[in-house]
């Protein structure tokens, strides 16, 4: 539940707002999702808190003079009410404005109605929607539902490896320099920081050398240069991935940033979209594994410029590129804007508040969902080998698992948004530590049939004249109950 | 008119103009949208879902495990088998790290190895599938039913490295082919333990329950491979045998200078199609199915899809055999400002460990190897043998008598 806090520009106040609002209902969705789990999705819009600001001068500097909120507390949001167009800063035809603190812009000066419309908008373009909770229950709606890209969105994990990588197939042509030791600490780390909630982050760079593409670019004459055609792109990755190195030390999902600096004799070269047009950054990026960028050498003015040409590698465009894939990995883009939306850049910490809230959000829930389907299918397997041996330290994690996952749904009903992500990542490691336990092998419970297959053989050959003696036994003991035997 | 570019051409729909499998990007490119005219012969293209296809299997990545289980030198077919598909596998696009090895025996470095170094899949090919960069991640003794499970469901000690997992997740497809001696139900592992189709089954779907694999495609090449498929009840799982219950796997020829033979049938004819298939191709499942009729490999090999939800013609055989990726260009930047210099990050820095580093402590090991061995405490026999022995005197006293007890002491 977020709570909304709708704060009125002086001189704005609509003529038929009564004293107390008319609208106070909870906004609920049910989202289909196959019956062990349902969700809801509650969200209130807005309701108390009229409060009237002092005039405030406008500008780029208007919403940030807006309360910020302290992170760890519940999820508040505001948006200022205008209808005299001529106090906001917004340019025609945009009607409303998301700043990147929490805080929206929002022209409505024909009424509630429209006012409640666009907050119904606003609302859903900040918070979770049908298809944002579905693509984050992904393993557990069934397939016909899931829009194309509710599996391109990276896991949520515990930490992330991301890794830059500069692909130099020419050293004798281009002697490349790139300051990825500066640029890391000047644009990646305020991103990493910020979405350091989220995750851990490590962050690792290489130079390889000699590393072609495995497809070879076309020459466009019209345009004399390379060309790269969209369809060719899937076959770029693998040749190149197996000289990548994957990190060997760590268990968490790997993030791999390219950067391709074209031969001399294939420069430049430029990725076509399907419709054959040139894409302007000339980078593409493939699902849950990381992107590419290709970067071209202007040709030296005089011809007798002596190789290696050196090359200093332009960080800002390239970083600028890299982090929108990072953003586009994570699923932290939005979806489609309606056209009166314009959203504030969120400038070099890389994403907004609200977007962060929306991650963490997402992420909690699939940390729910996957902890109630681990421990339910534990459940199974126990109860498929009734004489298996949970130790003490798998219960226990059982216990905390359960108890944090609790807690993590309570605190998501209040709108704790931190709490409750860092008690689901709680869950989930115990969970996780408790059904990857070495010790649940169901190879090492014999099930009762095969302990049958192995003993009878052994012993059956034996027991026969054992048994056989025995009832002689019993047959003389009972001859000698009817006769007593002779006494000398 | 001759297609410029060197990627393989496709046919237009309409005109008919090209041939093969792929797509040219220069004259027909189906990949249409919209009522753009096709180059060739000038018909509007198909709004056609055709570039989705890409995006109807579902998966982001693949992983293959591969696993032969046989050791000794006359053993030698499976190892190549393995080998053979570890080669098409890593021609085709699944990277070293991707791909679980298990080699039960070591072929090319064994003593009885006349061309050392090598393992051949065919006399006259004389094809190397050992090659100069086989990574094998469980090798000899490690090739053990415990640690193939483990593998499958991820109950792995933590201490095994990264090469050693399987490191898959709701969106990868995996392929799993077995190979060595079978019967009906099992699989036998290095001579001395087997694997039931119902543990098989099981271990499915515990990495089901997990969501462990998106699609997985099971190959087997045994005797009476079709009975290990039998017990399956995940979904997603095609499964491919070289025999039915009752037949025999057969080998393919033996090489007379290396002295065994050198690859099973199945596995041969499977190793030439795959030969065929390079990453773009658009070869699907059915022809994988007609691989090997009956008058090649002797057997029946057999297959079972009803547990898959696609349609095995929709399913490319780079689904599983390859790595193709799906990609999608990158359209938006965001805008950094160059000058924010220093930007002041609002979370304290971690506090770096000021203690000085230091030597943990040892492992006592000259105090433990010149340990005396403890003297263990003697418990009597109880339970099932107390109970075993009483009864065998009790009948041996009765039979004979107490005092027949004179005569042996």
């Amino acid at each position: 539940a977020v709570s909304v806090s709708v704060v009125f520009l002086p001189g704005s106040v609509p003529a038929d707002l009564p004293r107390r609002l008319p609208y106070g209902d909870v906004r609920e969705e049910r989202v289909p999702v196959s019956c062990k789990s349902p969700a809801v999705c509650t969200a209130r819009p807005p309701r108390g808190a009229w409060e009237a600001l002092r005039a405030v001068p406008y500008g780029d500097t208007f919403l940030p003079r807006l309360s910020r909120v302290a992170p760890g507390s519940s999820v508040c949001w505001q948006s200022c009410l205008c209808s005299q167009p001529s106090l906001l800063p917004l340019p025609q035809g945009v009607n409303v404005y998301v700043g990147k603190h929490r805080s929206a812009l929002v022209r409505a000066g024909q009424g509630l109605a429209i006012l409640h419309a666009r907050l119904q908008q606003l609302l859903q373009v900040v918070s979770l929607t049908a298809s944002s909770i579905a693509a984050a229950l992904s393993d557990r709606v069934p397939d016909g539902q899931l829009g194309p890209d509710a599996w391109r969105h990276l896991k949520s994990s515990l930490g992330y490896e991301i890794t830059f990588s500069l692909l130099n197939p020419d050293p004798k042509s281009h002697d490349v320099d790139w300051d990825i030791e500066g640029a890391v600490n000047h644009y990646v780390q305020p991103v990493l920081d910020k979405l350091s909630l989220v995750a851990n982050f490590s962050v690792d760079s290489q130079i390889l050398y000699y590393a072609v593409l495995g497809v070879t670019p076309r020459f466009d004459k019209e345009s004399s240069s390379f060309i790269l055609s969209a369809h060719s792109l899937p076959h770029v990755i693998n040749p190149v991935e197996a000289r990548l190195g994957s990190s060997a030390a760590s268990l968490y999902p790997v993030l791999n940033f390219l950067l391709y600096v074209p031969e001399r004799s294939h420069s430049p070269l430029y990725i076509q979209d399907k419709d054959g047009a040139p894409v302007a950054t000339n980078a593409f990026h493939s699902p849950r594994w990381g992107g590419i960028m290709i970067y071209n050498v202007e040709v030296p003015a005089s011809p007798q410029t002596s190789l290696p040409l050196h090359v200093d590698v332009d960080m800002l465009r390239v970083m600028e590129v890299f982090l929108a894939q990072l953003r586009l990995l994570f699923g932290i883009s939005r979806e489609e804007l309606p056209p009166e939306f314009l959203v504030e850049s969120p400038g070099n910490e890389g994403l907004a508040d609200w977007e962060l809230d929306r991650l963490l959000w997402a992420h909690a829930l699939e940390n729910i969902a996957t902890v109630s389907t681990t421990l339910t299918s534990l459940a199974q397997l126990l109860d498929q080998i009734s004489n298996i041996v949970i130790k003490d330290d798998v219960a226990s994690e059982v216990y905390r698992a359960v108890a944090a996952a609790q807690d993590a749904v309570a605190e998501l009903a209040e709108g704790h948004l931190h709490s409750a992500f860092q008690a689901s990542k709680e869950a989930v490691t115990s969970s996780e530590r408790a059904f990857f336990d070495p010790s649940l092998l169901h190879l090492l419970y014999f099930p009762d049939d095969q302990k049958f297959a192995i003993y009878i053989p052994l012993f059956l050959p034996m027991a026969v004249p054992i048994l056989l003696s025995l009832a002689k036994m019993l047959r003389e003991a009972r001859q000698n109950k009817k006769e007593p035997t002779k006494m000398d | 008119m001759p297609c410029v570019s060197n990627v393989l051409f496709a046919q237009c729909t309409r005109c008919s103009w090209g041939s093969g499998p792929a797509r040219c990007p220069d004259a027909c490119n189906l990949l249409g949208k919209g009522p753009v005219p096709c180059k060739a012969c000038g018909e509007p293209r198909l709004i056609e879902d055709q570039a989705e296809q890409f995006f109807k299997s579902g998966h982001t990545n693949n992983w293959a495990v591969l696993v032969c289980t046989s050791r000794f030198w006359f053993n030698y077919r499976h190892v190549a088998n393995t080998l053979s598909v570890y080669r098409s596998v890593k021609r085709l696009g699944i990277p070293d790290s991707h791909i679980v090895l298990m080699l039960a025996d070591d072929m090319a470095c064994n003593p009885r190895n006349p061309k050392p170094a090598t393992v051949f899949s065919h006399k006259n090919m004389e094809l190397n599938v050992y090659g100069d960069d086989v990574e094998v991640d469980y090798r000899s003794y490690e090739v053990t039913v415990e640690n193939f499970l483990r593998v499958l469901t991820g109950r792995i000690p933590p201490s095994t490295p990264r090469s050693k997992r399987l490191l898959s997740d709701d969106r990868s497809n995996i392929l799993i082919y077995m190979t060595g001696h079978g019967g009906n139900g099992f699989l036998k592992f290095q001579d001395s333990e087997e694997i039931t189709n119902v543990e098989l089954a099981d271990a499915f779907e515990q990495m089901w329950q997990k969501r462990r694999y998106n699609e997985l495609l099971f190959i087997i090449d045994t005797c009476q491979g079709a009975s290990m498929y039998e017990r399956f009840y995940s979904p997603n799982i095609i499964a491919l045998a070289s025999s039915q219950v009752g037949e025999d796997s057969l080998s393919h020829q033996p090489d007379l200078g290396i002295g065994v033979h050198l690859m099973d049938r199945y596995t041969f004819y499977m190793l030439e199609f795959l030969e065929e298939v390079h990453p773009a191709s658009q070869t699907n499942m059915n022809d994988l199915f007609q691989v090997c009729p009956k008058s090649l490999c002797v057997s029946t090999p057999g297959h079972r899809t009803d547990l898959f939800q696609r349609d095995p013609q929709n399913v490319l055989i780079t689904d599983f055999f390859g790595s193709v990726r799906k990609v999608e260009i990158t359209t938006e930047t965001i805008s950094l400002d160059r000058n924010l210099a220093g930007f002041e990050s609002e979370l304290p820095k971690d506090v770096l460990a000021t203690e000085p580093l230091k030597y943990a402590d040892q492992l006592p090991v000259a105090q433990i190897i010149h340990q005396k061995p403890k003297p263990k405490d003697w418990h009597p026999p109880g339970g099932f043998i107390l109970g075993l022995w009483a009864l065998i005197i009790m009948v041996f006293f009765k039979t004979y008598g107490i005092k027949h007890m004179k005569h042996i002491f």
